[in-house]
């Protein structure tokens, strides 16, 4: 999953020739969606709709697909991508600690985007780099054995351009 | 150290697994390449975990056939590694963590234990399908196409093999119902939607040896007469997803899959399927409304998979370490797999050690070692002055085991019996500075927010055991609420039609039997014995001790910290947000953490 610029209006490609791949099959919900968001960077709820008109299923069905699970997102990605990890062995070394002080830090809550379009911090329940515990990824990057002030100088990094 | 062979290495490995990757080893693979460019002679390889993860990144030498092991390897390192195996210039003794014909500290961790499901992770290219086969890789599936079906499934019921996803059902029942239920298209599919959080032997086998799992699913397809599989493999293991469709492709070319493997006549087909990010997706009804592209929501068994499965029709669904093992017994024998283990539970398990514990990795050990000789003998314990309090097994469906009950054999049935489960095999290890009211609002969190909604017992009564959790822990329980955590998971258990609700209370059932004590300090006392819980600890600082150097309150995010330089300073407790920076930073010692 790579981190994504917001996609404007004018960037958006017809739908048209991504939907008729999915004419006339069953169980299509999760790769249309995953192509959709392919093409956009994340799901705009005019894009599902349309889809859901273009092959006659209803768009309750698509959307409850995409709230169901947790690689859909109905907004905009920022450019880098934060997934904190909220595991067991990452909670017992501290990163709850980690996910408030990033919070204060970039100024929002779980699951949403900084001002500048910059971060977008998430939490995920295992990354699987127990050992490393607390363990963060940016983008594609993970970095392990953080503390709160070395999260926030990772990031410092990124924002620099350094990373 | 002396130089351990005048002869020159034939082979130098980098462990390149996530966490390998993730310490460094990708630098320090890259700076072998350039320094070996003119060495014809020595191989370099690639491979994944050995499990060692707290010595990562790793780096192994072969001289003569002994194999070297160097631990936390950065570029640098790597560089003195080949000057002193090369022209014996230097030593590197410090670096090495274990050593096949020698001694080193890590020996007596591996020599305790039994490497099936791991027998290639650590040891071979996992993206070179010759590696594999050079290790007796698709000997098994040779053999199994010579064999009847019926053979191949009494092999595998003797062996005693039970699923490792965490229920423990006989996998050779599994096969045997699968393929006595009626109807021409059968599917195998195989549960890589590894989701417990602490559980990652999945993603290292995946990484490390994804041909072994190939290998087991085509014995499954011989034996069950399906010819179509499915891997159903977390999204958010993206280097096992690659790994697989790697091997999936090399195994195509040299015949061990699709049409007429090996001109026996038999046809076997795997896809990948990833997954789109939901825990109860690991739960095999829910799984297959996921494949089929649904909400993955469970439905009620019967009828089980091995009857109506995917698409309807009779599947059999078993977790990546359960087919990992499938090739060895048909290679070593039923007889050898069941000489390991005891009681019902036969053959070895992998764990996930993490948490506190001072050797957090992979290990792999016959069923029914004792928790302690894992954590204590294996892990090497906790950190200098602390004390194990209890480990943490089965993840968000198990329980906390405490520390007088470590002597428990590790097999399904022991563990069941302290009210854990074992689980996919994640192994938390928490010391006295882990709050055991903490560690079960924690997991309560994690199956509220991953209940699937479906039965209003889970949706509902997981929602209303955290919010006792959470005021618990903000020192504002009642006594009556004990009471009323223990009505709720009877209710909430008897009231879930999957394994997600049914075993959702678990980690709040086993800390309140063995943890009542630290329940009843929160609610009677406002207090938090491990001084976890933010609103029941202040921070101070000594002012007999404080040396003024402003450096905590340079670091405190919030302001809260004032006083002069040279002078005692002094924390606004109602400004602090318990963040513990200070502590960290304090060259002195001057700040304490209390609980009143």
């Amino acid at each position: 999953m790579c981190p994504r610029s917001p996609v404007g209006e004018a960037d958006r490609a017809d739908l048209t020739p991504l939907v008729e791949t999915y004419r006339g099959r069953h169980g299509v919900a999760i790769p249309l969606l995953a192509d959709i968001q392919r093409q956009f960077g994340y799901l705009p709820a005019e894009a599902v709709e349309e889809a859901a008109r273009a092959l006659d299923i209803p768009a309750a069905e698509l959307f409850g697909v995409a709230t169901f699970y947790s690689m859909f997102r109905l907004k905009p990605l920022g450019v880098h991508v934060i997934r904190l990890c909220r595991g067991t062995a990452c909670h017992v070394q501290g990163s709850l600690r980690i996910a408030e002080e990033l919070q204060r830090h970039l100024k929002v809550a779980e699951g949403d985007t900084t001002e500048d379009g910059l971060f977008t911090l998430q939490f995920v329940a295992c990354l699987g780099c127990c050992s490393l515990a607390p363990v963060m990824m940016v983008g594609e990057d993970v970095h392990g054995r953080l503390t709160p002030d070395k999260a926030v100088k990772v990031l410092d990094a990124y924002r620099d351009g350094k990373a | 150290m002396e130089r351990p062979s005048l002869a020159t290495p034939t082979t130098v490995r980098v462990g390149l697994a996530s966490c390998g990757i993730a310490s460094g080893a990708t630098a320090v693979y890259e700076k072998l390449r350039s320094l070996l460019a003119d060495h014809d002679d020595i191989e370099l390889q690639q491979v994944g975990c050995v499990g060692l993860c707290f010595h990562e990144p790793l780096v192994e030498v072969e001289v003569d056939g002994t194999r070297y092991l160097y631990g936390e390897v950065t570029p640098e390192i790597a560089e003195a590694i080949l000057a002193f195996h090369l022209r014996g210039e230097g030593d590197i003794e410090e670096r090495l963590v274990f050593n096949s014909e020698g001694d080193a500290a890590e020996n007596a961790m591996l020599a305790k234990q039994v490497r099936i499901v791991l027998r290639n992770c650590g040891h071979i290219d996992p993206e070179r399908i010759e590696a594999y086969v050079a290790r007796d890789g698709y000997q098994a599936l040779t053999q199994a196409l010579r064999m009847k079906p019926e053979e191949i499934i009494a092999e595998v019921e003797k062996s005693g093999l039970r699923g490792r996803g965490g229920a423990g059902f006989s996998t050779g029942l599994k096969w045997r119902f699968t393929r006595a239920a009626a109807g021409d298209v059968k599917y195998v599919v195989c549960n890589a939607d590894e989701g417990d959080p602490g559980a990652f032997m999945d993603r290292s086998v995946l990484e490390g040896d994804p041909h072994s799992v190939l290998e087991g699913m085509a014995i499954c397809a011989r034996s069950v007469g399906a010819s179509e599989g499915v891997i159903y493999c977390r999204a958010e293991y993206p280097l096992a997803v690659r790994r697989l469709e790697g091997a999936i492709a090399q195994a195509r070319q040299a015949g061990y899959l699709g049409r007429d493997i090996l001109r026996s006549g038999f046809d076997f087909e795997i896809k990948v399927k990833e997954g789109a990010g939901a825990f109860v997706c690991g739960e095999e009804t829910a799984l297959l409304a996921s494949i089929e592209g649904r909400r993955g929501t469970p439905r009620p068994r019967p009828p089980f998979p091995a009857q109506k499965g995917l698409w309807g029709k009779p599947t059999v669904i078993n977790n990546v370490e359960t087919f990992a093992n499938v090739p060895w017994i048909l290679v070593h024998g039923a007889d050898a797999f069941a000489r390991h283990g005891v009681g019902k539970s036969r053959g070895t398990k992998v764990f996930a050690l993490a948490g506190k514990v001072r050797k957090g990795g992979l290990v792999e050990v016959p069923m029914g070692m004792p928790l302690r000789e894992l954590v204590e003998g294996i892990g090497g314990g906790v950190g200098e002055g602390h004390a194990i309090k209890a480990v943490q097994m089965g993840g968000p469906s198990g329980g906390c085991i405490p520390a007088e009950l470590l002597d428990t054999p590790v097999d399904y049935e022991s563990i069941t019996a302290t009210g854990a489960i074992m689980g996919s095999g994640g192994m938390v290890v928490l010391d006295d500075t882990s709050c055991m009211v903490d560690v079960a609002r924690f997991f309560l969190h994690f199956t509220q927010s991953e209940s699937c909604g479906k039965c209003p017992f889970c949706r509902i009564g997981t929602r209303r055991m955290l919010e006792i959790l959470e005021r618990i822990c903000r020192g504002e329980g009642k006594v009556s609420d004990l009471a009323r955590l223990e009505e709720l998971s009877v209710q909430v258990k008897d009231g879930s039609l999957c394994g997600l609700g049914q075993t959702a209370p678990n980690p709040v059932l086993t800390t309140l039997r063995y943890f009542r004590g630290e329940y009843e300090a929160h609610i009677v006392d406002k207090r938090c014995p491990a001084k976890v819980c933010t609103t029941l600890i202040h921070y101070r600082i000594d002012p007999g001790t404080c040396i003024g150097c402003t450096l905590c309150a340079r670091q405190c995010p919030v302001s809260a910290i004032s006083g002069e330089r040279r002078k005692a300073h002094t924390i606004v407790d109602e400004t602090c947000v318990r963040c513990g920076q200070c502590v960290t930073v304090c060259p002195v010692q001057a700040i304490s953490v209390e609980s009143p």
